[in-house]
């Protein structure tokens, strides 16, 4: 796992997200009230919506195209719909955050 | 001579079964034979005839019971019934035809009627006799669970079916940690498939209720009392309260015993007789063609029959029954009927709006309907069940068939109430069978007025209630202005119990300032909102504080935050403001530079009358914009779109009023406009009418005497004409007028509705009082307006100059 630093929470607006660049695509990263941080790939499991656009409360975000809520712990749309979203390991230090990504397999 | 008076022995009826069923059998007999039979009627509940339908909102305390008594003792006293309450009969001699009483009581008969009704099935599982174990059927049942919950704690509802999710959800109003066990993988799997099963239970979660699906009990815990559930993959579940719903058991006993034909239920012919031709039976205790019934409607029609017979009419026929239920938690919406799950030779139409907890599904088998469940909007609930029970052939307006009759061939006009437009011989009450007709008779010819009046007269909705909106429907359109209904509240979403309306008044008298703020303030559940909260408050602050008031950029649809429309594959769309649509070479150049530049995949002339870049990347929107140099065409806002124009007097040989100008000025004069919903305007020189002004929110067109002025029109989803607001001679009161209009509308549509469907819901003549007759609030109204629009920027223009970040490129580029 390499571990790569995004820049401060605060480029992040609260209730939204931003994404970042990666070699494995975008990268949706959401904040909350509480100033936890989730990163998710940045493609609604619908029909590919960006999600870092989304509304975001507590543990969900509402995607900007449908609507479609994804529950960002476990990655999953929540009922009735159906799928499932990439998620990936955050790290905040000192008000710096960072984002895990694992080796890509060759 | 003296001749002797006999008075002939009037025949005797018992009943045995003080119960919905029962008594409603004896109330038909009345109305047809009042002085037929001596009637005595045992009951073994303490209470005179109540309404058990209305339990849960007894338990939920939404409900006094008082409330729910059918019958009062003096209905009794007065028709010369003799009533014994609290008495059981223990047994029927059908030789010397008379019952006797577990206390000792005989009364004799001619006919016997059963109505003893159901009772609560008990899971055979250990220790289901352990105290804390409770069912839900009387109000015996109801009192323990109200003192029960007076403690607090957990309870566990076994049984995720109606009753068990009516229980929950009045345990939890109650206070009380609730817990639905249910075998299947979805509540109420007799009524709804898995994707509405998934909608209901998130909803119930939201209201606290917590679910465990696909468990099944094995073994009640404790020793004095319940302490806790086992299930049979060994899991177990601590609770203070047991609630066991798993299903209802036919109470035959009696009949039984009597020797009288039995299976689950009492066995009745078409007559409603046993096989002892002088008991009849009626309600949840007998079994007609093969089949039981736990829901009122059908009862209820038994009820009339078997009345019809002891009356000696001996007319009527009982031939079975279509039932559709509905759930009673207060705030989900939800109608189930028929084969709801579709599957082979079935065909589906379906429409899900997740975001709106919306679903409906329709089952078709050869172009009839057979069967469908509405989820979260239930107003086609009685017109879908009439096509079912009618076998319509629907392959004219399957398209339109979730939406309704209102939607039948006419999608050229809104407005009406959908009760209005039902036929006379529609079934409005599905408990009690009462069709439109019946009602709107009964309201003219009976003079009634209320609600409750029109319960006492029909019954219609006097049962479960779930169709009492559609009573008041039928009230409002039939009494027209006479008819005044407190209007009923609803919540804004789910993050607040508040409406909307509640929601603006504290905004407004607690002078809050932000949608942090609001949320903290009211107690929001989420702190964060939801999709449907955070756009509407925010609209709410910056309508109530247009200069202190926060614009959340996070609460704004990703349209209003991009400033730009999202597109299907993530890019925008940009669509520059062109007053009235009119533009100039040097201006057409320099967007066919721009869109040339930067590949924009398509330039289009959209249906305002505008250009429209389309496939924009968000990291280019800047760029563009500066290179631009135009201002935002909103095109994407809940705010002011475009002024259509068409050539007016400048050019057209028929024009007879200036509407270019005219167009220019209304679209600088309101530019940057942010409102409930879309703003559509137009202005035609003519009546000709060519810029379409009729299906505007705000249309104008030109006469010779002046400008006539139209609100209220839409040509999206519902078309619906504008009408007329009034007549003015000058541009300057063109304006005026607009503006007065719009803020009113600003001020007062709920987020979301457009100004058609405000229009009719506030209606004309209040909107005419404001903004046409009183130019002191006309005046007002406008100064409002110029207020709110000071306080604005041009997007656009503050995005390039650095002020405002609509965050274009993305956080951070990691190289591979
Ligand atoms: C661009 C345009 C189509 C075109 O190429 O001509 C358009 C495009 C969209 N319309 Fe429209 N409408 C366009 C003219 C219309 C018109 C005709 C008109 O304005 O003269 C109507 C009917 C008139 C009316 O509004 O009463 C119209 C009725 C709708 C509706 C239904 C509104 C309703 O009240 O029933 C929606 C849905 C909504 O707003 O919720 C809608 C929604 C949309 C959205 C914004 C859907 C969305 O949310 O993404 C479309 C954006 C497409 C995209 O990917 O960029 N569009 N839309 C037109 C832009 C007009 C403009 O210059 O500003
Ligand atoms: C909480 C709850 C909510 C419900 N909600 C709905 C709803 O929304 N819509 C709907 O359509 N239906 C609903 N129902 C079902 C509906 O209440 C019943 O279908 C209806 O009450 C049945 O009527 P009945 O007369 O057959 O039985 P009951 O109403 O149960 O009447 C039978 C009576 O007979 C008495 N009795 C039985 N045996 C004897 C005896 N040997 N001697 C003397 N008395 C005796 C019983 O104590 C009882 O009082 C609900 C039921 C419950 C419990
Ligand atoms: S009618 Fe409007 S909303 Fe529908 S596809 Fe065309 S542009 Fe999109
Ligand atoms: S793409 Fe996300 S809801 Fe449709």
């Amino acid at each position: 796992m390499e571990w790569l630093a995004l820049g401060s929470i605060e480029e992040i607006p609260a209730l939204g997200g931003r994404y970042v660049e990666t070699p494995q695509g975008q990268i949706a990263l959401l904040r909350n009230e509480k100033d936890e941080i989730f990163a998710v790939r940045n493609r609604c499991p619908h029909r590919g919506g960006p999600l870092s656009e989304g509304f975001v409360s507590g543990h969900t975000v509402f995607c900007p195209l449908h609507n479609w809520q994804i529950d960002l712990e476990k990655g999953e749309a929540m009922a009735p719909d159906h799928g499932c979203v990439k998620t990936f390991p955050v790290r905040i230090e000192d008000q710096q955050v960072w984002l895990g990504l694992e080796e890509e397999a060759p | 001579m003296n001749p002797v008076s006999v008075q002939p022995r009037k025949a005797r009826l018992v009943v045995v079964g003080n119960g919905m069923a029962g008594i409603r059998a004896v109330e038909e007999l009345l109305k047809m034979a009042p002085d037929l039979y001596e009637i005595t009627i045992f009951g073994d509940e303490p209470h005179p005839n109540y309404n058990r339908i209305l339990l849960t909102p007894v338990l939920a305390g939404e409900m006094a019971l008082e409330e729910t008594i059918l019958n009062p003792l003096d209905w009794y006293a007065e028709h010369g019934i003799t009533l014994h309450t609290g008495s059981r009969v223990a047994m029927i001699d059908r030789v010397k035809r008379r019952v006797v009483t577990e206390d000792g009581r005989v009364a004799p008969y001619d006919r016997l009627l059963l109505a003893t009704g159901a009772a609560a099935a008990i899971a055979p599982i250990p220790g289901n006799d352990l105290p804390g174990v409770v069912s839900y059927r009387d109000m015996a049942d109801v009192a323990a669970l109200i003192r029960d919950s007076g403690l607090g704690g957990e309870a566990v509802v076994i049984g995720g079916g109606l009753l068990g999710l009516e229980v929950a959800h009045g345990l939890r109003a109650r206070g009380m940690g609730v817990t639905v066990v249910h075998r299947r993988a979805w509540p109420l799997d007799k009524q709804l498939d898995a994707r509405g099963g998934a909608l209901l239970q998130r909803a119930m979660e939201a209201r606290g209720v917590r679910f465990l699906l696909g468990k099944e009990s094995a073994a009640v815990l404790g020793d004095t009392r319940v302490r806790g559930l086992r299930f049979t993959d060994g899991g177990e579940i601590p609770t203070d309260v047991l609630v066991m719903t798993i299903g209802i058991k036919p109470r035959i006993e009696l009949a039984q015993a009597a020797g009288l034909q039995c299976e689950t239920g009492i066995l009745v012919n078409d007559t409603l007789q046993t096989y002892d031709p002088r008991i009849y039976a009626v309600g949840e205790c007998v079994q007609h063609r093969g089949q039981t019934y736990g829901l009122v409607a059908p009862l209820f029609e038994q009820a009339k029959v078997a009345a019809n017979h002891l009356a000696e009419y001996g007319r009527m026929r009982y031939q079975g029954s279509v039932t559709s239920t509905k759930l009673k938690v207060t705030g989900i919406e939800l109608f189930s009927a028929g084969d709801f799950m579709g599957g082979d030779h079935c065909e589906e139409v379906t429409l899900l709006d997740g975001g709106q907890g919306v679903y409906k599904k329709v089952i078709l088998r050869e172009n009839r309907v057979v069967g469908g469940l509405l989820y979260g909007d239930t107003g086609i609930g009685p017109w879908l069940f009439q096509l079912m029970r009618d076998g319509t052939d629907v392959s004219a307006f399957r398209d339109t068939l979730v939406f309704g009759e209102t939607h039948l061939g006419d999608s050229g006009h809104a407005g009406e109430s959908q009760a209005a437009r039902l036929a006379d011989g529609a079934e409005i009450c599905g408990c009690n069978g009462v069709s439109k007709g019946s009602i709107v008779k009964a309201i003219r010819e009976q003079g009634l007025f209320t609600l409750e009046e029109v319960r006492k007269c029909t019954k219609a909705s006097a049962s479960c209630g779930s169709c009492t909106g559609l009573v008041e429907q039928l009230l409002a359109s039939t009494l027209g202005g006479f008819y005044d209904s407190t209007p009923k509240k609803k919540a804004l979403c789910g993050c607040t119990d508040l409406s909307h309306q509640e929601v603006r008044d504290a905004i407004l008298e607690e002078k809050l300032l932000s949608v942090r703020q609001a949320f903290a303030y009211l107690d929001w559940r989420h702190p964060g909102g939801c999709a449907t909260c955070r756009p509407a408050v925010n609209y709410y602050i910056r309508t109530a504080w247009p200069a202190e008031g926060v614009d959340d950029a996070q609460s704004r649809f990703i349209n209003e935050r991009a400033h730009a429309n999202i597109q299907r594959d993530g890019t925008y769309s940009v669509v520059p403001r062109i007053y009235g649509g009119v533009t100039s070479p040097a201006e057409l150049k320099r967007i066919a530079e721009v869109a040339e530049r930067h590949h924009v995949p398509m330039v289009k002339f959209t249906g305002g009358q505008r250009l429209d870049l389309l496939g924009v990347k968000k990291e280019d929107l800047p760029r563009i914009w500066a290179e631009l140099d135009m201002p935002s065409g909103h095109a994407y806002g809940k705010a002011l779109r475009t002024v259509k124009s068409c050539v007016g007097t400048e050019f057209c040989r028929f024009g007879v009023q200036d509407s270019t100008r005219l167009a220019i000025e209304l679209e600088r004069g309101l530019e940057r406009m942010w409102a409930p919903h879309k703003v559509k305007l137009a202005a035609s020189g003519c009546p000709r009418n060519c810029a379409e002004s009729t299906i505007k929110d705000f249309g104008v067109i030109g006469v010779d005497s002046g400008w006539e002025l139209y609100v209220g029109g839409n040509g999206g989803m519902k078309v619906r004409a504008a009408d007329l607001l009034c007549k003015v001679k000058t541009h300057e009161e063109v304006l005026e007028v607009a503006k007065a209009f719009l803020q009113m509308y600003r001020e007062d549509a709920q987020y979301l509705e457009r100004t058609a469907p405000w229009v009719e819901r506030v209606g004309l003549d209040s909107i005419k009082a404001v903004v046409v007759n009183d130019l002191e609030s006309r005046r007002q109204l406008a100064a409002r307006m110029d207020f709110a629009l000071s306080q604005e920027k041009d997007p656009w223009a503050e995005a390039i100059s650095g002020r405002l970040d609509i965050h274009a490129a993305p956080l951070r580029r990691i190289p591979a």
